[in-house]
């Protein structure tokens, strides 16, 4: 314990994400790429799968194509006899803070959270209007890169941020993401390279923007007896928050990010020594880092981000389970896990943890 | 490449290294949403060509209305007319437009600070090209010719040449006397979304089996369960079933409900039954149609067997079974069908 706080009672103790592709030839409910991802975290972990006590998942039917796709997904975690099990129509790491609160109250010692998305079967850019206010947004159709690059000109109209800043953002992702073999995008190049490539939208470049990924993954999380059993380095949840923006896109601030300010504070993102930011595009890094104070010697996005693979509704969750392996390897004391929703970071959640 | 000596694979179409099926879906839907008192103004007014802004305690004026003010979650004060004319706080570009997106040419998306207002309009600029937009731009919004009611019926804004229009209010009064200003308090939203469907590889032999007049279901490594169709895991163990069985088509029927409600859609005339119906060496029933027979000679434990269309007409689906009618043998004894209940 690094706060001299409480000892935190739940601790990550698991993390294994799929390989990040830009397509797969399975179905959308995930299930092919959730089978051997479920077989590798019990084996990391020595659990059976009878040992989960809770299972929680994150995805969406709209990305799927298909009502109720969740419930075939139950099928990779052998649901019979029948098995504590929920499920949030957002990014798994929502579903990761269900299952925290289900290990606080007591009703498992043992959860885990897994969350999935094929977003190859459709036109991302597209479902994502479904997101937005129905009312006066959603009838425009307006399309997710657009409405980030709205964010982006108007910091870089301020002087929040240039273009050069963002290009360097994606040079560094990408280099991080060699380590990181699950990656989508990865490998060597120059700021320069980056700015001699057209628009993709005025004035956000593709490199700008998160690929687009099918993906899926899965945390376990225990309560402190049997995570010290599970785990020699268990990453203790001492934070865990989430907050959220206007759904009204022109009532927001958004060169900044209060939401996500509101969550760091709240679940204590001081002092940690890396951290994981869920930032599909590269100005929203910049924001990230800004509203959650993080210094220039914490160690960002060591797995590459979401700038290297952005799994809907699972890169949250992965950014969570790669800031956990940091304090599992000992890599970090203390590290941050952040997951975003919603358009143009309207909703935010922050997990720190660290090591005991 | 020699296939594996599997009789279940070898058809003359099928190879395990054949991909998933997969072919193109559509859906298609309508939400149709009440406004609530405060978008309906708003809405009513956009069909008269006025676009109306809610005044918070605090002098702000958000535009499109909240329904309740982000801040202090109070109800608006009132609406107020912004506008017509606006200020472009930012922009991108949409060089190549979206179905459904509000033009069809390249166009920008704009947050618009209409006269009057303290926030941004998210809407459209017919603005040309990217050289031609900038930050700060005065715009002014082009009337869709059919007004609902609706966010579209702004067309787009376009960049502001000259002051508002005197004869737009002019023609504005004239519709506000025409419509009588009739409350507009619900919206229609169509949706359409497109996917490449994909079938996984279990369910995809399963699909080509059937396009043979084979039924091929999969048996789980671990517990030994039969399912069809495969499933990709088991329920039971949540591993990959990965052993092809074919199963005969013939079976029993577990349980079935006489169907006398006539429905859109519908190919059988009622009343007939829909049953349950565990073929031969499965472990999990499927639903099927029992015909051939009174429905009410139907039962539990029935014999029954599947009655193909033609050849020729069999695809890659379970249509290509039409139905079950009896056999004729004696009932299975309900021991041997009471655990798939």
């Amino acid at each position: 314990m690094t706060s001299g706080a409480q000892m935190p009672d739940v601790a990550v103790v698991g993390f294994v994400e799929a390989p990040n592709v830009r397509r797969t030839d399975g179905t959308t409910n995930g299930v092919e790429m959730l089978v051997p991802i479920f077989a590798e975290v019990l084996e990391q972990t020595g659990l059976s799968r009878r040992d989960i006590g809770f299972w929680c998942s994150g995805s969406s039917d709209y990305l799927a194509g298909r009502a109720f796709s969740f419930v075939s997904a139950v099928d990779a975690i052998g649901a019979f006899p029948p098995v504590m099990e929920s499920h949030v129509e957002m990014d798994a790491a929502w579903a990761l803070y269900e299952a925290w609160i289900k290990v606080l109250t007591g009703e498992a010692d043992v959860a885990l959270a897994y969350g999935f998305g094929k977003s190859s079967a459709g036109d991302l850019r597209r479902v994502l209007a479904l997101q937005l206010d129905p009312y006066v947004a959603a009838p425009l159709w307006p399309d997710s890169v657009g409405i980030a690059a709205l964010q982006c000109r108007l910091g870089l109209d301020a002087g929040f941020w240039g273009e050069r800043d963002m290009a360097e953002v994606a040079v560094r992702a990408r280099a991080a993401a060699m380590a990181n073999s699950r990656a989508q995008l990865a490998g060597t190049v120059t700021a320069d390279e980056l700015l001699s490539a057209p628009y993709l939208a005025d004035p956000l470049r593709a490199h700008d923007c998160a690929p687009v990924t099918d993906g899926a993954a899965v945390v376990v999380i225990a309560a402190a007896d049997r995570a010290r059993e599970l785990c020699d380095r268990p990453a203790w949840i001492s934070g865990f928050e989430h907050r959220i923006d206007s759904g009204q896109l022109g009532a927001r601030n958004l060169c900044a990010a209060p939401s996500a300010n509101a969550a760091g504070s709240a679940a204590g993102a001081d002092g940690v020594d890396a951290a994981e930011l869920h930032a599909p595009f590269t100005h929203q890094e910049i924001i990230l880092r800004s509203a959650l104070g993080l210094p220039g010697s914490v160690r960002v996005n060591a797995s590459g981000g979401a700038l290297a693979a952005n799994p809907m509704f699972a890169a949250g969750l992965a950014r969570i389970g790669h800031a956990a392996r940091q304090v599992m390897s000992g890599a970090a004391d203390r590290a941050l896990g952040h997951a975003t929703s919603g358009p143009a970071l309207q909703q935010n959640l922050v997990c720190v943890m660290e090591a005991g | 490449m020699t296939e594996p000596s599997d009789a279940l694979r070898n058809g003359p179409s099928d190879s395990p290294r054949e991909g998933p099926l997969s072919a193109p879906l559509e859906i298609s839907f309508d939400y149709t949403r009440s406004l609530g008192p405060v978008l309906s103004q708003f809405m009513t007014a956009l069909a008269d060509r006025q676009i109306l802004g809610s005044k918070s305690a605090d002098g702000r004026v958000h535009v499109p209305p909240a329904e309740y003010d982000p801040v202090t979650f109070a109800p608006p004060e009132e609406l107020v007319p912004v506008g017509p004319d606006g200020t472009v706080q930012t922009w991108s570009w949409q060089p190549a437009p979206r179905d459904g997106q509000p033009l069809n040419r390249p166009f920008a998306w704009a947050l618009i600070r209409l006269d009057g207002a303290d926030t941004g309009l998210l809407h459209a600029v017919d603005g040309g090209s990217p050289d031609a937009m900038r930050t700060g731009m005065r715009v002014r919004p082009r009337w869709a010719a059919q007004r609902s009611g609706s966010i579209r019926d702004i067309e787009c804004f376009e960049p502001a040449q000259g002051p508002a229009a005197a004869a737009d209010a002019a023609d504005r009064a004239t519709a506000v006397d025409q419509n009588g200003r009739v409350p507009i308090e619900m919206i229609t939203t169509p949706i359409r979304l497109r996917y490449q469907h994909t079938a996984s590889a279990e369910e995809s032999r399963y699909l080509r089996g059937l396009a043979e007049g084979k039924i091929v279901g999969q048996r789980c490594p671990a517990c030994g369960k039969v399912y069809v169709p495969p499933r990709g895991a088991c329920p039971v163990d949540g591993v990959p079933t990965s052993t092809d069985v074919e199963l005969p088509d013939t079976g029993t029927v577990t349980t079935f409900c006489v169907v006398n409600v006539p429905f859109q859609g519908q190919r059988v005339k009622v009343p007939y039954v829909a049953a349950s119906v565990l073929l031969d060496g499965a472990d999990i029933a499927f639903q099927h149609l029992v015909l051939g027979c009174d429905p009410g000679e139907v039962r539990m434990g029935m014999r029954v067997r599947a009655v193909w269309k033609p050849r020729d007409q069999w695809g890659t689906t379970a249509e290509n079974i039409d139905h079950f009618e009896p056999t004729g043998e004696q009932d299975a004894p309900y021991e041997s069908y009471a655990h798939h209940l």
